[in-house]
This record gives structure tokens, sequence and C-alpha cells, in this order.
């Protein structure tokens, strides 16, 4: 009998400020919900954000930002997923993200931006609700 | 269906990545995969990096690949921390230290959890450690969880185990546990910046002087200082490795190590294997149940029941 599937994450910070304490936060909710948490710690580049997916084998890329690096980083992201065949992977984000800036990053692939008043519990069943199903 | 194991020998990460999902969960589709796999493994040297939590494990994993990339070797790199018992998730945070690495086309890094498995590694660990082999990397490191002291299984997957301790972590000979001392190749004293690492060093030094006139042992563990933050000794370390490495293949004794590990590890699947199918029967039309019902009644002994199933298997 096969273990139960578990759901793998990884949670990621690109852009160039210091803080990590909201995704480092955000990498323990996900734990408490039964995830394996890939946390990568600060200033990722989309490039390795991506890298390290594919090397994962990742079901989901949680993009934190709070630098205004968003509307650069989060489609580029989806794009690189893109280009190594990944597009099965979900890729939402969270972090101080302007509404009006929703719509394009959304149209650009991003899954769902959560803001930062967002429950938790509401990203969990987010993700539980969108992650693909793996073959 | 793709062909995982020609697409892992071609050099694909992504097949790679895969597989070693598929064994994570216990996926029979990677029996194939792996069994073709196998004729191709054998030729990657195996490094296990352990210690206590904080010990500096991933930085000196970080730097050692560094080191190892500098000598025109490619690295995977397996990093094990440890899974909830309560929620079955995992924060696996080796990576933060290696972010480098990560777009190093040399260089694999993959996380895993123990998911229950005790001793230090995932249950998986040995399998993945084929698949990076096969896919062509000429070093395999593995750092272990680092929750405690009981953390043995490493010396049976690594040829060479490096043993991480820190001065200020109650890393002191006193406090070890019996067997701890033993499964070091390598001793390395991690944070040598930091005070009480002159004595640390000092104290493990004297302690391996002694066993090496107490017991015959044709192989002395060196004692390496490090400050891995800094880079410092990490090319001492990748030397000792190396000698080691020699120590082994000139003696046969890497032969040995290699041959007792088939050994176990064909024990270990013939287990693994008769034990899935035992149950998977049993639990299939609720045999199980009813032979639960009965002992719960003290109708009979668990030990009756072993002895029964296990004759009625082995007679089919
Ligand atoms: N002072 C000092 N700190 C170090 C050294 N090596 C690692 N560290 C720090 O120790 C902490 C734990 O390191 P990490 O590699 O994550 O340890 P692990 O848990 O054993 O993998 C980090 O903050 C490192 O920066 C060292 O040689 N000297
Ligand atoms: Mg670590």
């Amino acid at each position: 009998m096969a273990q139960e599937r578990k759901i793998k994450i990884i949670v990621a910070k690109p852009g160039l400020d210091g803080h990590d304490r909201g995704a480092k936060l955000l990498a323990r909710i996900f734990a408490e919900a039964g995830m394996e948490v890939v946390y990568t710690g600060l200033r990722q580049t989309p490039e390795m954000i991506v890298e390290t997916a594919l090397q994962e084998d990742a079901d989901v890329v949680g993009l934190s930002s709070l630098s205004g690096v968003h509307m650069y980083f989060f489609p580029r992201v989806v794009q690189l997923l893109r280009e190594k065949g990944l597009d099965d992977v979900l890729v939402v984000g969270g972090g101080i993200i302007p509404s009006e800036d929703i719509p394009e990053l959304k149209k650009a692939g991003v899954a769902e931006i959560f803001g930062p008043g967002t429950p938790t519990a509401k990203i969990v069943e987010f993700i539980k609700q969108n992650v693909r199903r793996r073959d | 269906m793709q062909d995982y194991a020609q697409q892992v020998l071609e050099g694909s990460p992504r097949a790679a990545a895969r597989l070693i999902s598929w064994l994570e969960d216990e996926d029979e589709r990677a029996l194939d995969v792996m069994e073709r796999l196998y004729p191709h493994t054998g030729r990657a040297y195996i490094v296990g990096i352990t210690g206590s939590p904080g010990a500096g494990k991933s930085t000196l994993t970080d730097k050692l690949t560094f080191a190892l990339r500098r000598q025109g070797l490619t690295v995977g790199i397996i990093a094990v921390d440890p899974s909830s018992p309560f929620t079955g998730g995992a924060v696996l945070g080796d990576r933060v230290r290696m972010s480098r690495l990560s777009t190093d086309p040399g260089v694999f890094i993959r996380s895993m959890a123990t998911r229950g498995f005790l001793g230090g590694l995932a249950k998986a660990t040995g399998e993945v450690v084929k698949v990076l082999d096969a896919f062509g990397k000429d070093v395999i490191v593995i750092e272990t969880v680092g929750v405690g002291q009981d953390e043995v299984d490493i010396i049976r997957l690594a040829d060479t185990t490096c043993l991480v301790l820190v001065p200020g972590l109650g890393d002191t000979i006193q406090s070890m546990k019996a067997g701890v001392m033993e499964i070091a190749d390598i001793f390395v004293i991690n944070k040598a910046d930091r005070p009480g690492a002159d004595q640390l060093y000092a104290e493990v030094t004297t302690r391996v002087e002694q066993d090496a006139h107490l017991k015959e042992r044709a192989w002395t563990p060196p004692v390496v200082r490090t400050v891995a933050v800094e880079d410092q000794g990490v090319d001492r370390l990748l030397e000792a490795v190396h000698d080691h490495r020699r120590f082994l293949e000139d003696s046969g004794a890497l032969e040995d190590k290699r041959r007792r590990r088939a050994r176990e590890e064909t024990l270990q699947m013939i287990h693994g294997e008769l034990f899935r199918r035992i149950r998977d029967r049993l639990t299939a039309d609720g045999e199980l149940e009813a032979l639960v019902d009965e002992i719960a009644a003290k109708r009979r002994s668990p030990y009756r029941v072993m002895r029964e199933v296990i004759g009625r298997w082995l007679k089919e």
C-alpha cells in the first residue's frame, strides 16, 4: 500500500528586503496543515525558486513579497516554471500587494493572491482544493 | 508511460525528482524503474554529515559542495529533516544555507522529511542515493536530521561519515551516548571561532589517540577544525574525505562495506515486500479485523495467529 501523498510546497521570498518573519510563519502554518514545506530563505531569484521546485518535485510554490517586486518576480516564476515543463505547479502569492495589481498577476498565471489579513485556514484550503493531482 | 529510467540516465532532473517522489510515497511504479537503474549505480562516493541540530551541517554541506565543484566533481545532496509526529508535516529548512547551489547544473539537492522513520534518515534515503548515483553525480552528501545522538543509520549508507561537533552545544565526550564516537570516520570541530573550541578539539583528539591504543583499528579518524560560515578548514576536511576514501579502496574495506549494504538491503526489501503482500491480503477481505476480534476476545493469541498466517502463506 502506498503512503498517503503529501503536498510539497516551496515557500520563497524573492526580492531584496531582509524580513523573513512572515515567510517563516507561513512555512510553519503549512507544516501544521500536514504539508512538507521547503523553506528557501531570503533573496531568492526566480531562477533559484524554479530550480528548487524542479528538484523537489514541488506541487506548490508560495511567494511572499513585501518590497513591491511582485509585478516582476511573480510572473517571471510562472514563466520559468512553464519553460521547464512544470505548468501544473500551483503558484500562489502573498504579502503586501495592491489590489489593483491582482488581476494582472492572475492573468500572468498566479493562481491566487492572499493579502496580509487573510485567515490562514483559507490559504490552506485553497491550496488543498487546487493542488495538482500528481500521477 | 514515460520512461523515467532512460530519462534519469540521460540526466533529466525532472525525471529524477519525480522518481524520488515515487520512492518516498512507496509507489509501486518505482520498482521497475529502480530495477533498470540498478546496473548504473555504485559509481558515486557517499559522504554522511551528522551531528546535533545547529552544529552547522547544512553550512558545511554547502561549503564542502563548493570545494568538490572546484575539483570538477558533480554533487547530489540529500538533506533530511524531521516530520512532526502530530501533523505529519515538516519544515525542510536546509536549503536556506545552500541557496547559491540551487542553480548549479552540477548539483542536485533534495530535501526529505523523515515521515516517522527513526534513526536520522528517511526510509527512502538509501533509494534516493541510488537515483542520484545513476543520475551521474560523482559524490552524494547526506545531511542527517540531527535530532539527537541516535543517528547510527548513516554509517550503513555512507562510505565516509563525518561527525560534526561544536563547542557550547553540550557536545562533550562525557555527554555522548555509547556508540556515537564510533560512528565517525572523521571528526569535525565546527565553529572553531567560538570559545571552547580548543578544549573540545583537545578532548576529541585525546580520545581518538586513546582509542587507537585500545583497539586495533586500521583507520584512525582525523579531527578537523572548521569555521563553516567563513569557509575555513573545509579544504582540509575534503582532503580527509579523500584520504578515507583512498584507505577504504586500498584496504578492500569499501568493497566489504558495499557488500554488507547489499546484503542488508536485500533482506530489508524481502522483509518489506513480504509484509506488504501479507498485510494487503489480510486487509482486503476483512480477515484481519476478524482475527483481531478473536484476539481481543482472548479466543486466540497473537502468537498463534502469527504462526498460522505465516504458515499458510508459506505453503501457497
Ligand atoms: N560562529 C559560527 N557559526 C556557524 C558556523 N557554521 C555554521 N554556523 C551557524 O550556525 C547556525 C546553524 O547552521 P546550520 O548549517 O543550519 O546547522 P545544522 O542545523 O547543523 O544544519 C547558522 O546560523 C550558521 O550560520 C561556524 O563555523 N561558526
Ligand atoms: Mg541543517
